[in-house]
């Protein structure tokens, strides 16, 4: 059967709203004075572009929210996307002193929201122009998180930027990749307008390495970023992986935020290969959007899986289904469509490694299979691009960690490309790091901050990484904390 | 159970809340309300010429989040006809015989102050409350605070209310004073039988900044309003504790001022107040949080060995002395409970930026503090430098943990020593004087 249209407008409407709405301006006000405004806030050394959370938090509260959608956007030009999309368990609202006290954390991203969309919403105006212009010119290649966050932070050093990104709009995964229903394709946008006014310049659908070569680049430019994040779902190779109802993570979610919601069809029994937070995005999107089952299967156990743990309570309460330690042999066809999924159970073998066990082959039926196991490396467009780059053994862009600068010195690159696929904090952050790099080579000025009050003074302190230069990833919390709020 | 009755200069109720004449103690229909639900008194809104009211007319201050931490009014006497109160005095009493009722008064001729007070104990009032402090109105018509803040009106005036007096009378004061032992010793000169404080302070609470004017707004205008509730209660505490001590008031005393439950009732008896009254916490909550304040108030008697409520009256009194008679060597010093600690380090950047620079941010592992859920690896902890603090407090009153902050005594081996036996030892050449801090 070809998947099928389940739901009307509304009921497609509905289901799409995001998760957590915005908070009303006494929410807002009452949370925000929860917040104790720590002195050194272990919630700043945990968001990966060091947000003066407690600073921004602090101005809720007095009704100052140009102020405080300033403070945010100064350190994260997307600080309205990572509000909604930020894991932020196991970062900023993780390190929240709160929890120590045995509270919920203050609920940063959400406040977050609050004074970003303020400014969405009322056409503020948030940074004065550069100073003065440097007349260096950078071109990004690419125009997702990595690159937005970079050109933000070089515009407003003073140099040019050109973005050059392939898709229709700017955005990259934030545009077409995130699940619908935690960031809408139209708060991507605005955000990218955001990155716009400071007087970036966007080329969409040119794609380099084809409408544009690299070499043009690199004669125009003065330096370059590579922003590309990562490439297509990888492959099962399995026998009927080519028949229509068998799909990418991310086509599926692209669909979503292409087409309107109630015209994005799916299957009745869909199934979803692969167990990582993309999987969970796609389970929880089929059964929105009207699945009867939607089920995950995994080749290891429900503890071993990557997700985190509030993106499997998501799907869980979705409704979502799972077969743990099983892998997919066959997709199973007829007349052209998926009928269902021969699978073979797994066992974890003395030497640790993974064993499927002979004969033990099940079949379930599915109509529709959604791979999600994980993003292939852009290799050889990147090799394509510049033959002398070097990239890592795993396929990523080989890069000093603190500046973002590659093997050959004018090239820069940050974001999955770099790191392998981390979240759109990571990338607006290196991309953040790798502008301040960039300035350095042009200027020899070494910038930081912004100014980090909640630093100063603290002097026979063993150095503690700060946001930028070393975010910390917090341990996912035992369920006690997560009662009652995410 | 302890005994919680009361006599307050001839006037007896069987607990010591009153309701304060305010808004609360409009109405027959607000009296019996009132003393259904617990209350041992009710002093009736002031009774005067009866006068017109603006609309718009209280503002108030949140702090946090928290509603109504200061109330202001720019509210005047009853606007009701004194034959009305009276009649309605009248009808409660007879309905409540063993409760509290005082009429609050306010006029200005000799005369009319004596038919009042006749009124009054026809009505069968308990007492009369002579109402010198309104702060705002009535002020400017010469009455109010006009007479409150000048102790020989007051004695003028009192003089004649007492030539009329059936019925015991007490004044009540003004806080918008710089001495208020001036005015209470005005009325005890003039004969009192009691005296209650405080009346409303003096105040702007804020101002629209778009329209430019304060609030309330009144028409494009404002006027500064009387300002209660909680955020005035240690104002009130002061000034009771001043007449409670000073040996020229020796008058029973009817504490009033942000009193909000049985605690801050127990606060002002302690410093010497017979009855409280309270107005704010019922204009915010009602009269129902009077169940709190007898029940809190009988088991802290019970449990601290009171028999009566009338035991624990004045008992702190004796402890507020003049600053000279503190002991210099007494010495107390800032204690973190690691086990407690959070790591917000607001004590930390409170004693470095806002007092002795007596903590440091110390390695944690150095100190073999054990990391919470929500503690980074290596964060830095608060450490108080011994030596340096000074014992000022302020970090155990910012830390967010309850008693994890603890301020413990030291033992200095010295001996008790007064800024007084201090100045005298000196000049003895007993001892030199105390180097300067650096
Ligand atoms: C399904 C899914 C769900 C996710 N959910 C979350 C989440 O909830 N929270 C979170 O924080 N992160 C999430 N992430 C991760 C996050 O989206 C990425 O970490 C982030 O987008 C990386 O940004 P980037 O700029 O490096 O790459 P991308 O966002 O991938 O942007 C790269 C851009 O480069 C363009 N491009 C590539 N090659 C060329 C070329 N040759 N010429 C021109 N343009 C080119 C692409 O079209 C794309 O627009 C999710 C990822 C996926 C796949
Ligand atoms: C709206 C309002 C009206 C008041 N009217 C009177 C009054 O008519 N006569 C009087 O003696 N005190 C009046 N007061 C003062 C109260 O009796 C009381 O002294 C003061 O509010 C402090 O107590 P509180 O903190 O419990 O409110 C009024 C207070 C308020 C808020
Ligand atoms: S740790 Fe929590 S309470 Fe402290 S500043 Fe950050 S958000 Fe506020
Ligand atoms: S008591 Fe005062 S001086 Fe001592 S540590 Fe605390 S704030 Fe500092
Ligand atoms: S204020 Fe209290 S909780 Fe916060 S760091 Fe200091 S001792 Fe710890």
């Amino acid at each position: 059967m070809p998947r099928e249209l389940m739901l009307d407008e509304k009921t497609a409407a509905r289901n799409m709203a995001e998760i957590e709405p915005k908070y009303s301006s006494q929410e807002a006000v009452v949370e925000a004075n929860r917040c104790l405004y720590c002195f050194d806030a272990p919630c700043i050394m945990a968001c990966p572009t060091g947000i003066d959370i407690p600073g921004f938090i602090k101005k809720i509260s007095s009704g100052n929210l140009a102020g405080s959608a300033r403070t945010i956007l100064k350190s994260n030009i997307l600080g309205a996307s990572c509000a909604r999309v930020c894991p932020t368990s196991v970062l900023c609202e993780g390190a929240c002193v709160m929890l120590d006290r045995d509270e919920l954390p203050i609920k940063i991203g959400r406040l977050q929201r609050y004074a970003t969309d303020y400014v969405f919403e009322n056409d503020v105006k948030i940074f004065d122009p550069p100073k003065k212009k440097s007349g260096k010119r950078v071109a990004l290649i690419g125009g997702g998180p990595a690159s937005l966050g970079c050109a933000a932070e070089l515009a407003q050093l003073g140099h040019d930027t050109v973005i050059f990104e392939k898709k229709e709009h700017a955005g990259g995964l934030n545009t077409y990749g995130i699940a619908y229903y935690k960031l809408t394709t139209e708060t991507s946008l605005k955000e990218v307008e955001l990155v716009k006014s400071l007087g970036i310049e966007i080329r969409t659908g040119v794609e380099v390495g084809k409408d544009i070569q690299a070499k043009e680049l690199e004669q125009e430019f003065d330096a370059i970023f590579i922003g590309v994040g990562l490439g297509h779902t990888y492959k099962l190779d399995i026998p009927g992986e080519d028949l229509p109802e068998v799909v990418e993570a991310l086509e599926f979610i692209e669909e979503l935020h292409v087409n309107p919601l109630h015209e994005v069809p799916v299957g009745r029994r869909v199934a979803v290969i692969g167990c990582g937070n993309t999987a969970i995005d796609a389970v929880t999107q089929a059964k929105r959007l009207g699945a009867e089952h939607a089920v995950i299967i995994y080749r290891r156990g429900e503890k071993d899986m990557p997700a985190y743990a509030y993106e499997y309570d998501i799907a869980k309460k979705d409704g979502a289904e799972f077969v743990f330690h099983a892998v997919p042999v066959e997709v199973l066809g007829k007349d052209g469509h998926v009928v269902g999924l021969k699978l073979a159970r797994t066992e974890m073998g003395e030497d640790g490694r993974l064993n499927v066990i002979p004969g033990s082959e099940f079949e379930l039926p599915f109509d529709m299979v959604i791979k999600a196991l994980g993003q292939e490396k852009m290799t050889d467009m990147l090799k394509g691009m510049f033959p002398d780059l070097e990239l890592a053994r795993n396929g990523v862009i080989q890069r000093e960690p603190a500046t973002g600068q590659t093997n050959i010195p004018h090239i820069f690159a940050g974001g999955d490309g770099a790191n392998g696929g981390s979240e759109v904090v990571n990338a607006v952050g290196e991309g953040k790091k790798a502008a301040r790099a960039i300035h350095r080579m042009f200027t020899g000025e070494t910038v930081e901050g912004p100014v980090q009050w909640t630093r100063i003074g603290v002097v026979n302190a063993k150095p503690v990484g700060s946001g930028l230069d070393n975010p910390i990833r917090v341990p996912e919390l035992e369920t006690t904390y997560s009662a009652g709020g995410k | 159970m302890a005994d919680l009755s009361i006599n307050l200069a001839g006037i007896k109720s069987p607990n010591p809340f009153w309701v304060a004449s305010a808004p609360p103690s409009n109405t027959a229909y607000q009296c019996h309300r009132a003393f259904e639900a617990g209350w041992g008194g009710v002093v009736w809104k002031t009774i005067g010429e009866p006068i017109v009211n603006v609309s718009s007319r209280y503002s108030s201050i949140d702090i946090n989040g928290s509603r109504m931490i200061g109330l202001n009014n720019i509210e005047l006497i009853t606007d009701r006809s004194p034959e009305t109160n009276f009649r309605e005095i009248k009808e409660c009493k007879e309905r409540w015989p063993d409760r509290a009722i005082i009429a609050s008064l306010m006029t200005d001729s000799r005369e009319s102050w004596h038919d009042y007070m006749k009124q009054s104990a026809d009505a069968g009032a308990d007492g009369v409350e002579l109402n010198f402090g309104c702060p705002h109105g009535m002020c400017e018509r010469g009455m109010g605070s006009a007479v409150g803040q000048n102790p020989d009106v007051i004695e003028t005036i009192v003089g004649w209310v007492m030539e009329a007096a059936e019925i015991p009378v007490i004044v009540k004061l003004t806080p918008n004073i710089t001495d208020i032992t001036y005015p209470a010793r005005a009325a005890r000169r003039a004969g009192a039988n009691a005296i209650s404080l405080i009346n409303t302070v003096k105040s702007v609470t804020q101002v629209d900044l778009e329209r430019m004017c304060p609030e309330p707004y009144v028409a494009g205008k404002s006027t500064p309003g009387g300002y209660c509730g909680p955020a005035v209660k240690p104002i009130a505490l002061s000034m009771v504790q001043e007449c409670a001590s000073h040996p020229e008031v020796g008058l029973p005393i009817s504490g009033i001022g942000g009193i909000a439950n049985w605690k801050d009732a127990a606060e002002f008896i302690a410093l010497g107040s017979t009855s409280v009254q309270v107005c704010t916490a019922i204009m915010h909550y009602g009269f129902r949080i009077v169940e709190d304040m007898i029940e809190g108030l009988n088991d802290y008697l019970d449990r601290a060995g009171f028999a009566s409520v009338n035991d624990l009256r004045g008992k702190a009194v004796d402890t507020v002395q003049r600053w000279e008679s503190l002991d210099l060597n007494y010495k107390r010093i800032a204690s973190i409970d690691y086990d407690k600690c959070i790591g917000c380090n607001l004590c930390y950047i409170a004693c470095e930026d806002g007092a002795h620079q007596a903590i440091a941010l110390v390695d944690p592992d150095q100190k073999g503090v054990g990391l919470g859920p929500g503690r980074l690896p290596g964060r830095p902890v608060p450490e108080i430098k011994e030596k340096e603090c000074v014992g000022c407090n302020l970090c155990s009153l910012v830390c967010p943990v309850h008693e994890c902050i603890t301020m413990i005594d030291v033992d200095n081996g010295k001996e008790k020593m007064s800024w007084s036996d201090y100045q005298e030892k000196v000049a003895k050449g007993e001892m030199e004087p105390i180097p300067a801090h650096p």
